[in-house]
Protein backbone atom coordinates (compact mmCIF):
# COMPACT_ATOMS: atom_id res chain seq x y z
CA UNK A 1 0.00 0.00 0.00
CA UNK A 2 1.63 3.29 -1.19
CA UNK A 3 0.56 6.07 0.84
CA UNK A 4 2.05 8.98 -1.62
CA UNK A 5 -0.30 7.27 -4.48
CA UNK A 6 -3.05 7.60 -2.31
CA UNK A 7 -2.12 11.38 -0.65
CA UNK A 8 -1.25 13.03 -4.08
CA UNK A 9 0.18 16.49 -3.89
CA UNK A 10 -2.95 17.73 -6.18
CA UNK A 11 -5.50 16.16 -3.69
CA UNK A 12 -3.87 17.62 -0.60
CA UNK A 13 -3.67 21.09 -2.43
CA UNK A 14 -7.35 20.48 -2.75
CA UNK A 15 -7.67 19.97 0.99
CA UNK A 16 -6.16 22.39 2.20
CA UNK A 17 -7.66 25.25 -0.47
CA UNK A 18 -10.85 23.92 -1.74
CA UNK A 19 -12.51 25.40 -4.45
CA UNK A 20 -16.33 26.52 -4.20
CA UNK A 21 -16.39 25.99 -0.47
CA UNK A 22 -18.61 27.91 1.38
CA UNK A 23 -22.58 28.43 1.05
CA UNK A 24 -23.26 31.01 -1.91
CA UNK A 25 -26.64 32.75 -2.88
CA UNK A 26 -28.62 32.10 -4.69
CA UNK A 27 -29.07 28.73 -5.57
CA UNK A 28 -31.52 25.93 -6.40
CA UNK A 29 -31.38 22.70 -4.04
CA UNK A 30 -29.37 22.64 -1.20
CA UNK A 31 -28.83 19.36 0.03
CA UNK A 32 -27.43 17.51 3.43
CA UNK A 33 -25.27 14.42 2.90
CA UNK A 34 -23.78 12.05 5.54
CA UNK A 35 -21.17 9.23 5.51
CA UNK A 36 -23.17 7.68 8.68
CA UNK A 37 -20.22 4.95 9.20
CA UNK A 38 -17.69 7.91 9.51
CA UNK A 39 -19.21 10.59 10.27
CA UNK A 40 -18.28 12.42 7.40
CA UNK A 41 -20.92 15.47 6.32
CA UNK A 42 -21.20 17.54 3.05
CA UNK A 43 -23.78 20.34 3.11
CA UNK A 44 -24.05 21.37 -0.97
CA UNK A 45 -25.96 24.04 -2.98
CA UNK A 46 -26.63 23.87 -7.17
CA UNK A 47 -27.80 26.69 -9.15
CA UNK A 48 -28.75 25.41 -12.66
CA UNK A 49 -29.47 27.28 -15.86
CA UNK A 50 -31.74 25.84 -17.97
CA UNK A 51 -29.51 21.97 -18.33
CA UNK A 52 -26.23 23.81 -17.35
CA UNK A 53 -24.80 23.50 -13.97
CA UNK A 54 -24.09 27.53 -13.03
CA UNK A 55 -22.98 26.78 -9.60
CA UNK A 56 -21.98 24.58 -7.13
CA UNK A 57 -20.34 25.20 -3.80
CA UNK A 58 -19.98 23.52 -0.36
CA UNK A 59 -19.43 23.36 3.46
CA UNK A 60 -18.06 19.97 4.48
CA UNK A 61 -16.36 18.21 7.47
CA UNK A 62 -14.59 15.09 6.59
CA UNK A 63 -11.08 13.79 5.76
CA UNK A 64 -9.10 14.96 3.08
CA UNK A 65 -9.74 12.40 0.58
CA UNK A 66 -13.66 13.69 0.93
CA UNK A 67 -13.04 17.21 0.88
CA UNK A 68 -10.18 17.22 -1.70
CA UNK A 69 -12.88 14.54 -3.81
CA UNK A 70 -15.76 17.55 -3.53
CA UNK A 71 -13.64 19.96 -4.47
CA UNK A 72 -12.37 18.87 -7.90
CA UNK A 73 -15.95 17.74 -8.18
CA UNK A 74 -17.04 21.06 -7.93
CA UNK A 75 -14.91 22.38 -10.75
CA UNK A 76 -15.13 19.59 -12.59
CA UNK A 77 -19.11 20.11 -13.59
CA UNK A 78 -19.45 23.98 -12.90
CA UNK A 79 -20.01 25.44 -16.29
CA UNK A 80 -20.65 22.23 -17.92
CA UNK A 81 -24.40 20.65 -19.17
CA UNK A 82 -25.35 18.31 -16.12
CA UNK A 83 -25.51 14.97 -18.97
CA UNK A 84 -21.91 15.84 -19.20
CA UNK A 85 -21.23 16.23 -15.41
CA UNK A 86 -23.30 12.94 -15.14
CA UNK A 87 -21.10 11.09 -17.28
CA UNK A 88 -18.06 12.63 -15.62
CA UNK A 89 -19.02 10.74 -11.84
CA UNK A 90 -19.57 7.33 -13.96
CA UNK A 91 -15.85 7.71 -15.47
CA UNK A 92 -15.01 8.56 -11.62
CA UNK A 93 -17.00 5.74 -10.22
CA UNK A 94 -15.53 3.28 -12.76
CA UNK A 95 -12.25 4.68 -11.65
CA UNK A 96 -12.82 4.22 -7.82
CA UNK A 97 -14.40 0.73 -8.28
CA UNK A 98 -11.41 -0.29 -10.61
CA UNK A 99 -9.21 -1.59 -7.63
CA UNK A 100 -6.36 0.56 -9.38
CA UNK A 101 -7.23 -2.15 -12.49
CA UNK A 102 -8.81 1.66 -15.02
CA UNK A 103 -6.72 4.19 -16.39
CA UNK A 104 -7.99 7.53 -15.31
CA UNK A 105 -9.26 9.64 -18.37
CA UNK A 106 -7.26 12.71 -17.57
CA UNK A 107 -8.75 14.32 -20.80
CA UNK A 108 -12.43 13.77 -18.69
CA UNK A 109 -11.46 13.47 -15.35
CA UNK A 110 -8.63 16.34 -15.13
CA UNK A 111 -7.43 16.79 -11.69
CA UNK A 112 -9.70 14.10 -10.42
CA UNK A 113 -7.29 11.35 -12.00
CA UNK A 114 -5.13 12.13 -8.72
CA UNK A 115 -7.64 9.89 -6.97
CA UNK A 116 -6.72 6.73 -8.94
CA UNK A 117 -4.47 5.57 -5.71
CA UNK A 118 -7.74 6.02 -3.57
CA UNK A 119 -9.22 2.67 -5.41
CA UNK A 120 -6.67 0.81 -3.88
CA UNK A 121 -7.96 1.43 -0.29
CA UNK A 122 -11.40 0.10 -0.42
CA UNK A 123 -12.27 1.71 3.07
CA UNK A 124 -11.64 5.41 1.16
CA UNK A 125 -13.75 5.14 -1.89
CA UNK A 126 -16.74 5.88 0.04
CA UNK A 127 -14.78 9.20 0.96
CA UNK A 128 -13.83 10.03 -2.64
CA UNK A 129 -17.89 10.02 -3.70
CA UNK A 130 -19.69 11.96 -1.07
CA UNK A 131 -19.39 14.95 -2.58
CA UNK A 132 -20.36 13.55 -5.82
CA UNK A 133 -23.60 11.70 -4.60
CA UNK A 134 -24.65 15.08 -2.98
CA UNK A 135 -24.24 16.86 -6.27
CA UNK A 136 -25.97 14.23 -7.82
CA UNK A 137 -28.37 14.46 -5.64
CA UNK A 138 -29.61 18.36 -5.53
CA UNK A 139 -29.07 18.33 -9.71
CA UNK A 140 -31.69 15.17 -10.15
CA UNK A 141 -33.81 17.57 -7.55
CA UNK A 142 -32.99 20.81 -9.62
CA UNK A 143 -34.04 19.33 -12.84
CA UNK A 144 -36.97 17.97 -11.27
CA UNK A 145 -38.11 20.77 -9.68
CA UNK A 146 -37.29 23.22 -13.17
CA UNK A 147 -39.38 20.63 -14.75
CA UNK A 148 -42.54 21.09 -12.62
CA UNK A 149 -42.25 25.04 -13.58
CA UNK A 150 -41.86 24.29 -17.30
CA UNK A 151 -44.97 21.79 -17.10
CA UNK A 152 -46.98 24.13 -15.00
CA UNK B 1 12.06 5.19 18.89
CA UNK B 2 10.32 6.35 22.01
CA UNK B 3 12.60 5.77 24.85
CA UNK B 4 11.39 2.68 26.55
CA UNK B 5 9.62 2.91 29.57
CA UNK B 6 8.93 0.76 33.02
CA UNK B 7 5.69 -1.64 32.23
CA UNK B 8 4.26 -4.79 34.34
CA UNK B 9 1.54 -6.50 33.33
CA UNK B 10 0.90 -10.09 35.76
CA UNK B 11 0.03 -11.67 31.92
CA UNK B 12 2.52 -14.22 30.15
CA UNK B 13 1.86 -11.87 26.79
CA UNK B 14 4.11 -14.28 24.81
CA UNK B 15 2.02 -17.48 25.76
CA UNK B 16 -1.72 -15.27 25.00
CA UNK B 17 -0.54 -14.65 21.93
CA UNK B 18 0.33 -17.92 21.04
CA UNK B 19 -3.11 -18.39 21.13
CA UNK B 20 -4.07 -15.85 18.51
CA UNK B 21 -2.45 -16.63 15.65
CA UNK B 22 -3.93 -14.09 13.66
CA UNK B 23 -1.67 -11.81 15.61
CA UNK B 24 1.83 -13.08 13.96
CA UNK B 25 0.40 -11.84 10.77
CA UNK B 26 2.52 -9.74 8.31
CA UNK B 27 0.53 -7.13 6.77
CA UNK B 28 1.57 -5.33 3.74
CA UNK B 29 4.80 -3.98 2.79
CA UNK B 30 6.13 -6.66 5.61
CA UNK B 31 4.70 -4.58 8.68
CA UNK B 32 3.71 -6.67 12.16
CA UNK B 33 0.03 -6.41 12.66
CA UNK B 34 -0.80 -4.02 15.38
CA UNK B 35 -4.41 -4.56 16.49
CA UNK B 36 -5.21 -1.59 18.54
CA UNK B 37 -9.14 -2.14 18.07
CA UNK B 38 -10.04 -4.28 20.32
CA UNK B 39 -13.29 -2.50 21.25
CA UNK B 40 -14.47 -3.18 17.64
CA UNK B 41 -14.07 -6.55 17.96
CA UNK B 42 -11.66 -8.84 19.49
CA UNK B 43 -9.29 -11.84 18.20
CA UNK B 44 -9.74 -15.04 18.72
CA UNK B 45 -8.19 -17.68 20.33
CA UNK B 46 -7.52 -20.91 19.38
CA UNK B 47 -9.62 -22.95 21.74
CA UNK B 48 -12.36 -20.94 20.65
CA UNK B 49 -12.37 -21.52 16.81
CA UNK B 50 -11.46 -25.20 17.55
CA UNK B 51 -14.93 -25.40 20.09
CA UNK B 52 -17.34 -24.08 17.37
CA UNK B 53 -15.41 -26.30 14.83
CA UNK B 54 -15.66 -29.74 17.22
CA UNK B 55 -19.25 -28.61 17.45
CA UNK B 56 -19.88 -28.62 13.59
CA UNK B 57 -17.92 -31.57 12.61
CA UNK B 58 -18.66 -33.72 15.67
CA UNK B 59 -21.93 -32.66 17.27
CA UNK B 60 -23.90 -30.59 14.93
CA UNK B 61 -27.77 -30.75 15.01
CA UNK B 62 -30.90 -28.68 16.10
CA UNK B 63 -31.41 -27.82 19.49
CA UNK B 64 -34.24 -28.89 22.04
CA UNK B 65 -36.81 -29.82 19.23
CA UNK B 66 -34.12 -32.43 17.94
CA UNK B 67 -34.83 -35.84 19.59
CA UNK B 68 -32.11 -37.62 18.33
CA UNK B 69 -28.42 -38.42 19.97
CA UNK B 70 -27.01 -35.51 18.22
CA UNK B 71 -30.13 -33.26 19.33
CA UNK B 72 -28.97 -34.06 22.76
CA UNK B 73 -25.47 -33.57 22.45
CA UNK B 74 -26.23 -30.41 21.25
CA UNK B 75 -28.66 -29.22 23.51
CA UNK B 76 -25.98 -30.04 25.81
CA UNK B 77 -23.29 -27.76 24.37
CA UNK B 78 -25.79 -25.11 23.86
CA UNK B 79 -27.17 -25.04 27.24
CA UNK B 80 -23.45 -25.53 28.46
CA UNK B 81 -22.83 -22.50 27.23
CA UNK B 82 -25.43 -20.88 29.25
CA UNK B 83 -24.19 -22.42 32.17
CA UNK B 84 -20.59 -20.81 31.37
CA UNK B 85 -21.65 -17.69 31.08
CA UNK B 86 -23.93 -17.15 33.78
CA UNK B 87 -20.99 -18.58 36.06
CA UNK B 88 -18.70 -15.99 34.28
CA UNK B 89 -20.72 -12.70 35.16
CA UNK B 90 -22.13 -14.28 38.72
CA UNK B 91 -25.36 -14.90 37.53
CA UNK B 92 -27.70 -16.89 40.46
CA UNK B 93 -29.78 -18.56 38.31
CA UNK B 94 -28.64 -20.34 34.51
CA UNK B 95 -32.26 -19.02 33.90
CA UNK B 96 -31.32 -15.42 34.31
CA UNK B 97 -29.05 -15.70 30.40
CA UNK B 98 -30.58 -14.98 27.51
CA UNK B 99 -28.74 -15.69 23.93
CA UNK B 100 -29.44 -12.86 21.54
CA UNK B 101 -27.64 -12.10 17.87
CA UNK B 102 -25.88 -9.38 19.66
CA UNK B 103 -26.10 -6.40 22.20
CA UNK B 104 -27.73 -4.15 20.43
CA UNK B 105 -30.49 -6.99 19.92
CA UNK B 106 -30.52 -7.91 23.78
CA UNK B 107 -30.95 -3.73 24.13
CA UNK B 108 -33.55 -3.55 21.86
CA UNK B 109 -35.27 -6.27 23.23
CA UNK B 110 -35.01 -4.88 26.76
CA UNK B 111 -36.21 -1.48 25.27
CA UNK B 112 -38.97 -3.48 23.62
CA UNK B 113 -40.27 -5.43 26.57
CA UNK B 114 -39.56 -2.37 29.61
CA UNK B 115 -41.33 -0.06 26.90
CA UNK B 116 -44.42 -1.99 26.34
CA UNK B 117 -45.72 -0.48 30.03
CA UNK B 118 -44.33 2.80 29.34
CA UNK B 119 -46.93 5.59 28.95
CA UNK B 120 -47.02 9.53 28.40
CA UNK B 121 -45.49 11.42 31.54
CA UNK B 122 -43.22 8.52 32.26
CA UNK B 123 -39.51 8.82 31.69
CA UNK B 124 -36.34 7.36 30.44
CA UNK B 125 -33.17 8.33 30.83
CA UNK B 126 -30.28 7.32 28.99
CA UNK B 127 -27.07 9.45 28.68
CA UNK B 128 -24.61 11.31 26.28
CA UNK B 129 -21.75 8.87 26.09
CA UNK B 130 -24.03 5.99 24.99
CA UNK B 131 -23.42 3.90 22.21
CA UNK B 132 -26.14 4.86 19.08
CA UNK B 133 -27.80 0.95 20.05
CA UNK B 134 -28.29 2.34 23.81
CA UNK B 135 -30.14 5.63 22.43
CA UNK B 136 -31.77 4.67 19.46
CA UNK B 137 -33.75 1.80 20.71
CA UNK B 138 -35.21 4.06 24.03
CA UNK B 139 -35.93 6.91 21.40
CA UNK B 140 -38.04 4.86 19.56
CA UNK B 141 -39.68 3.19 22.42
CA UNK B 142 -40.52 6.41 23.83
CA UNK B 143 -42.14 7.42 20.12
CA UNK B 144 -44.19 4.37 20.59
CA UNK B 145 -45.72 5.08 24.01
CA UNK B 146 -45.14 8.97 24.51
CA UNK B 147 -42.93 8.33 26.94
CA UNK B 148 -40.24 11.75 27.66
CA UNK B 149 -36.40 10.30 26.74
CA UNK B 150 -33.46 12.54 28.76
CA UNK B 151 -30.19 11.83 29.58
CA UNK B 152 -27.19 12.48 31.74
CA UNK B 153 -24.89 14.61 30.09
CA UNK B 154 -21.14 14.77 30.08
CA UNK B 155 -18.16 16.70 32.02
CA UNK B 156 -15.10 18.86 30.54
CA UNK B 157 -12.89 15.64 31.44
CA UNK B 158 -14.80 13.17 30.13
CA UNK B 159 -16.94 11.81 33.29
CA UNK B 160 -20.95 11.48 33.55
CA UNK B 161 -22.39 14.66 34.80
CA UNK B 162 -24.24 13.54 37.50
CA UNK B 163 -24.78 17.60 39.10
CA UNK B 164 -28.34 16.85 38.14
CA UNK B 165 -29.46 13.13 39.20
CA UNK B 166 -31.91 14.45 41.21
CA UNK B 167 -33.90 16.33 38.26
CA UNK B 168 -33.39 13.46 36.33
CA UNK B 169 -34.03 10.65 38.53
CA UNK B 170 -37.84 11.39 39.85
CA UNK B 171 -41.05 9.16 40.59
CA UNK B 172 -41.71 9.40 36.57
CA UNK B 173 -38.40 7.33 35.58
CA UNK B 174 -39.02 4.18 34.75
CA UNK B 175 -36.09 3.09 33.05
CA UNK B 176 -32.66 4.06 33.65
CA UNK B 177 -30.01 2.70 30.63
CA UNK B 178 -26.36 3.51 31.12
CA UNK B 179 -23.18 2.09 29.95
CA UNK B 180 -20.76 0.68 32.06
CA UNK B 181 -17.76 1.68 29.73
CA UNK B 182 -17.31 4.50 27.44
CA UNK B 183 -16.73 2.28 24.19
CA UNK B 184 -15.65 6.16 22.99
CA UNK B 185 -13.79 8.18 26.13
CA UNK B 186 -13.27 5.04 27.89
CA UNK B 187 -15.01 6.41 31.28
CA UNK B 188 -15.87 3.45 33.54
CA UNK B 189 -18.89 4.78 35.11
CA UNK B 190 -20.25 4.27 38.84
CA UNK B 191 -22.93 2.37 38.25
CA UNK B 192 -23.53 0.90 41.72
CA UNK B 193 -24.22 4.26 42.89
CA UNK B 194 -26.73 5.17 40.11
CA UNK B 195 -28.66 1.90 40.35
CA UNK B 196 -29.00 3.10 44.09
CA UNK B 197 -30.76 5.68 43.51
CA UNK B 198 -32.61 4.61 40.14
CA UNK B 199 -34.13 1.77 42.91
CA UNK B 200 -34.99 4.36 45.08
CA UNK B 201 -36.96 5.64 42.66
CA UNK B 202 -38.69 2.62 41.56
CA UNK B 203 -37.09 2.89 38.06
CA UNK B 204 -35.31 -0.13 36.41
CA UNK B 205 -31.61 0.00 35.94
CA UNK B 206 -30.34 -1.39 32.02
CA UNK B 207 -26.22 -1.54 32.25
CA UNK B 208 -25.14 -1.74 28.77
CA UNK B 209 -21.65 -3.95 29.70
CA UNK B 210 -20.46 -4.28 26.14
CA UNK B 211 -17.06 -2.80 26.74
CA UNK B 212 -16.72 -4.01 30.52
CA UNK B 213 -17.50 -7.48 30.33
CA UNK B 214 -14.05 -7.75 28.43
CA UNK B 215 -12.04 -6.17 30.37
CA UNK B 216 -12.57 -6.67 34.11
CA UNK B 217 -14.48 -9.35 36.58
CA UNK B 218 -18.64 -8.57 36.53
CA UNK B 219 -20.79 -9.88 39.46
CA UNK B 220 -24.14 -9.27 38.69
CA UNK B 221 -25.20 -10.29 41.82
CA UNK B 222 -23.91 -7.10 43.41
CA UNK B 223 -23.81 -4.73 40.67
CA UNK B 224 -27.25 -3.67 41.09
CA UNK B 225 -28.21 -3.71 37.70
CA UNK B 226 -31.82 -5.33 36.86
CA UNK B 227 -30.90 -5.97 32.90
CA UNK B 228 -27.10 -5.92 31.76
CA UNK B 229 -26.07 -6.90 28.25
CA UNK B 230 -22.83 -7.49 26.12
CA UNK B 231 -21.90 -9.23 22.99
CA UNK B 232 -19.73 -12.37 22.29
CA UNK B 233 -17.12 -11.17 19.98
CA UNK B 234 -15.47 -8.05 22.39
CA UNK B 235 -14.96 -11.15 24.72
CA UNK B 236 -12.47 -13.59 22.41
CA UNK B 237 -15.74 -15.05 21.36
CA UNK B 238 -17.24 -15.54 17.71
CA UNK B 239 -20.07 -12.93 16.33
CA UNK B 240 -23.24 -13.99 15.86
CA UNK B 241 -24.15 -14.17 20.16
CA UNK B 242 -25.36 -11.46 22.28
CA UNK B 243 -25.97 -11.73 25.88
CA UNK B 244 -29.01 -10.36 28.01
CA UNK B 245 -28.86 -11.23 31.40
CA UNK B 246 -31.14 -10.44 33.85
CA UNK B 247 -33.13 -10.52 37.33
CA UNK B 248 -35.30 -13.57 37.08
CA UNK B 249 -38.64 -12.35 38.51
CA UNK B 250 -38.21 -9.04 36.04
CA UNK B 251 -37.53 -11.07 33.17
CA UNK B 252 -40.66 -13.39 34.21
CA UNK B 253 -42.77 -10.53 34.33
CA UNK B 254 -42.05 -9.05 30.78
CA UNK B 255 -43.72 -9.74 28.04
CA UNK B 256 -41.90 -11.93 24.75
CA UNK B 257 -40.03 -9.85 22.82
CA UNK B 258 -39.97 -11.99 18.69
CA UNK B 259 -42.54 -14.62 18.56
CA UNK B 260 -41.64 -17.81 17.19
CA UNK B 261 -40.94 -21.58 17.46
CA UNK B 262 -39.16 -22.36 21.16
CA UNK B 263 -40.54 -19.16 23.05
CA UNK B 264 -44.19 -20.34 23.36
CA UNK B 265 -45.89 -22.82 25.81
CA UNK B 266 -49.06 -23.75 23.96
CA UNK B 267 -50.24 -21.95 21.05
CA UNK B 268 -53.59 -22.01 19.50
CA UNK B 269 -55.17 -20.02 17.05
CA UNK B 270 -57.11 -17.83 19.16
CA UNK B 271 -53.92 -16.91 21.06
CA UNK B 272 -50.86 -18.66 23.01
CA UNK B 273 -49.12 -18.55 26.00
CA UNK B 274 -45.33 -18.41 26.33
CA UNK B 275 -42.18 -20.10 27.59
CA UNK B 276 -40.94 -19.14 31.01
CA UNK B 277 -37.33 -17.03 30.66
CA UNK B 278 -35.16 -17.82 29.08
CA UNK B 279 -36.65 -19.62 26.13
CA UNK B 280 -39.37 -16.61 26.40
CA UNK B 281 -36.93 -14.71 24.69
CA UNK B 282 -34.95 -17.16 22.36
CA UNK B 283 -37.48 -17.41 19.32
CA UNK B 284 -36.57 -19.48 16.46
CA UNK B 285 -33.11 -21.57 16.16
CA UNK B 286 -30.41 -20.37 18.59
CA UNK B 287 -27.15 -19.02 17.67
CA UNK B 288 -25.78 -22.78 18.42
CA UNK B 289 -22.14 -22.94 17.66
CA UNK B 290 -21.89 -19.51 18.83
CA UNK B 291 -22.99 -19.81 22.11
CA UNK B 292 -20.47 -22.99 22.17
CA UNK B 293 -17.99 -20.80 20.87
CA UNK B 294 -18.71 -17.73 23.59
CA UNK B 295 -19.18 -20.91 26.42
CA UNK B 296 -15.28 -21.80 24.89
CA UNK B 297 -14.18 -18.12 25.35
CA UNK B 298 -15.49 -17.23 28.65
CA UNK B 299 -13.62 -20.54 29.89
CA UNK B 300 -10.52 -19.13 28.35
CA UNK B 301 -10.71 -16.08 29.86
CA UNK B 302 -11.27 -17.15 33.29
CA UNK B 303 -8.74 -19.76 32.55
CA UNK B 304 -6.37 -16.45 32.24
CA UNK B 305 -7.98 -15.02 35.10
CA UNK B 306 -10.34 -11.72 35.03
CA UNK B 307 -8.47 -10.19 38.07
CA UNK B 308 -5.24 -9.93 35.73
CA UNK B 309 -7.16 -8.98 32.31
CA UNK B 310 -8.62 -6.35 34.30
CA UNK B 311 -4.33 -5.27 36.06
CA UNK B 312 -3.39 -5.58 32.17
CA UNK B 313 -5.49 -3.70 30.73
CA UNK B 314 -4.87 -1.01 33.35
CA UNK B 315 -1.37 -1.38 32.77
CA UNK B 316 -1.57 -0.87 28.84
CA UNK B 317 -4.10 2.04 29.24
CA UNK B 318 -1.57 3.99 31.98
CA UNK B 319 1.58 3.37 29.38
CA UNK B 320 -0.67 4.43 26.48
CA UNK B 321 -1.89 7.38 27.98
CA UNK B 322 1.49 8.37 29.10
CA UNK B 323 2.94 7.56 25.45
CA UNK B 324 -0.56 9.58 23.91
CA UNK B 325 0.86 12.82 25.74
CA UNK B 326 4.08 12.94 24.66
CA UNK B 327 2.98 13.26 20.48
CA UNK B 328 2.50 17.28 20.02
CA UNK B 329 -0.60 18.54 18.95
CA UNK B 330 -2.62 15.09 20.01
CA UNK B 331 -5.84 16.07 22.18
CA UNK B 332 -7.20 13.13 24.39
CA UNK B 333 -10.92 12.72 24.22
CA UNK B 334 -12.01 11.96 27.71
CA UNK B 335 -10.15 11.18 30.90
CA UNK B 336 -6.67 11.80 30.60
CA UNK B 337 -5.33 9.75 33.35
CA UNK B 338 -5.96 6.05 34.09
CA UNK B 339 -8.43 5.95 37.13
CA UNK B 340 -11.54 4.58 36.22
CA UNK B 341 -10.24 4.00 32.69
CA UNK B 342 -11.39 1.00 30.50
CA UNK B 343 -9.17 -0.04 27.30
CA UNK B 344 -9.95 2.25 24.69
CA UNK B 345 -8.40 5.88 23.85
CA UNK B 346 -9.96 8.26 21.51
CA UNK B 347 -7.92 11.02 20.50
CA UNK B 348 -7.53 13.85 18.13
CA UNK B 349 -4.45 14.66 15.78
CA UNK B 350 -4.23 18.58 15.15
CA UNK B 351 -4.48 19.37 11.45
CA UNK B 352 -5.08 15.51 10.23
CA UNK B 353 -8.58 14.42 9.77
CA UNK B 354 -9.05 10.89 11.77
CA UNK B 355 -9.31 8.43 8.45
CA UNK B 356 -5.91 10.18 7.36
CA UNK B 357 -4.24 9.17 10.73
CA UNK B 358 -6.04 5.44 10.63
CA UNK B 359 -4.85 5.22 6.58
CA UNK B 360 -1.34 6.18 7.54
CA UNK B 361 -1.21 4.17 10.40
CA UNK B 362 -2.57 0.73 8.45
CA UNK B 363 0.05 1.26 5.97
CA UNK B 364 2.48 0.73 8.96
CA UNK B 365 0.25 -2.45 10.08
CA UNK B 366 -1.20 -0.66 12.86
CA UNK B 367 -4.84 -1.52 13.19
CA UNK B 368 -7.20 1.47 14.56
CA UNK B 369 -10.93 2.73 14.14
CA UNK B 370 -11.49 6.24 13.42
CA UNK B 371 -15.21 7.81 13.04
CA UNK B 372 -17.74 8.69 15.69
CA UNK B 373 -17.35 4.99 17.05
CA UNK B 374 -21.36 4.45 17.01
CA UNK B 375 -21.05 7.39 19.22
CA UNK B 376 -21.80 10.67 17.79
CA UNK B 377 -23.82 12.48 20.46
CA UNK B 378 -20.50 12.81 22.97
CA UNK B 379 -18.19 13.74 19.58
CA UNK B 380 -20.76 16.50 19.33
CA UNK B 381 -20.25 17.09 23.38
CA UNK B 382 -16.70 17.59 22.70
CA UNK B 383 -17.24 19.93 19.27
CA UNK B 384 -15.59 16.74 17.08
CA UNK B 385 -16.99 15.24 14.13
CA UNK B 386 -15.04 12.60 14.78
CA UNK B 387 -11.62 10.71 16.25
CA UNK B 388 -9.07 8.56 16.54
CA UNK B 389 -9.12 5.37 18.87
CA UNK B 390 -7.16 3.06 20.12
CA UNK B 391 -7.89 -0.24 22.23
CA UNK B 392 -6.42 -2.81 23.99
CA UNK B 393 -7.20 -6.25 25.31
CA UNK B 394 -5.23 -9.23 27.25
CA UNK B 395 -2.96 -9.83 24.46
CA UNK B 396 -1.70 -5.92 23.39
CA UNK B 397 2.30 -5.17 24.64
CA UNK B 398 3.70 -2.04 25.23
CA UNK B 399 5.55 -2.18 21.80
CA UNK B 400 2.65 -2.31 20.46
CA UNK B 401 2.10 1.03 22.21
CA UNK B 402 5.42 2.52 21.25
CA UNK B 403 4.78 1.26 17.57
CA UNK B 404 1.19 3.41 17.88
CA UNK B 405 3.08 6.22 19.07
CA UNK B 406 6.10 6.27 16.51
CA UNK B 407 3.70 5.85 14.07
CA UNK B 408 1.33 9.28 15.37
CA UNK B 409 4.57 10.98 14.83
CA UNK B 410 5.12 9.77 11.30
CA UNK B 411 1.43 10.80 10.81
CA UNK B 412 2.52 14.71 11.95
CA UNK B 413 5.63 14.86 9.90
CA UNK B 414 3.47 13.40 6.46
CA UNK B 415 0.96 15.78 6.52
CA UNK B 416 3.90 18.21 7.59
CA UNK B 417 5.52 17.43 4.78
CA UNK B 418 3.09 16.83 2.61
Amino acid sequence: MQLDSLYQEIILDHYRTPHHAGLAEPYDVEVHHVNPSCGDEVTLRVELDGDTVKAVTHDSVGCSISQAATSVMSDLVIGKPVAEGMATYEKFLELMQGRGNVEPDEEVLEDGVAFAGVAQFPARVKCALLGWSAWRDATAQALAANQGVSNA
Amino acid sequence: MTDARTFSSPLDLQSVRADFPILSRELAGGFPLVYLDSANSSQKPRQVVQAIEDHYLIHNANVARAMHQLGAEATAAYEGGRDKVAAFIGAPSRDEIVFTKNASEALNLAAHTLGASLKPGDVVVVSEMEHHSNIVPWQLACERTGATLKWFGVTEDGRLDLSNIEELLTENTKVVALTWVSNALGTINPITDIAAKAHAVGATVVVDASQAVPQFPVDVSTLGADLLVFTGHKVVGPTGVGVLWGRYELLASLPPFLGGGEMIEVVRMTGSTYAAPPARFEAGTPPIAQAVGLGAAVDYLSGIGMDKIAAHEHAIVEYALEGLKTVPGLKLLGPTDATDHGGAISFALEGVHPHDVSTVLDTRGIAVRAGHHCARPVHERFGMQSSTRASFYLYTTPQEIEALVDGLGFVRSYFKRA
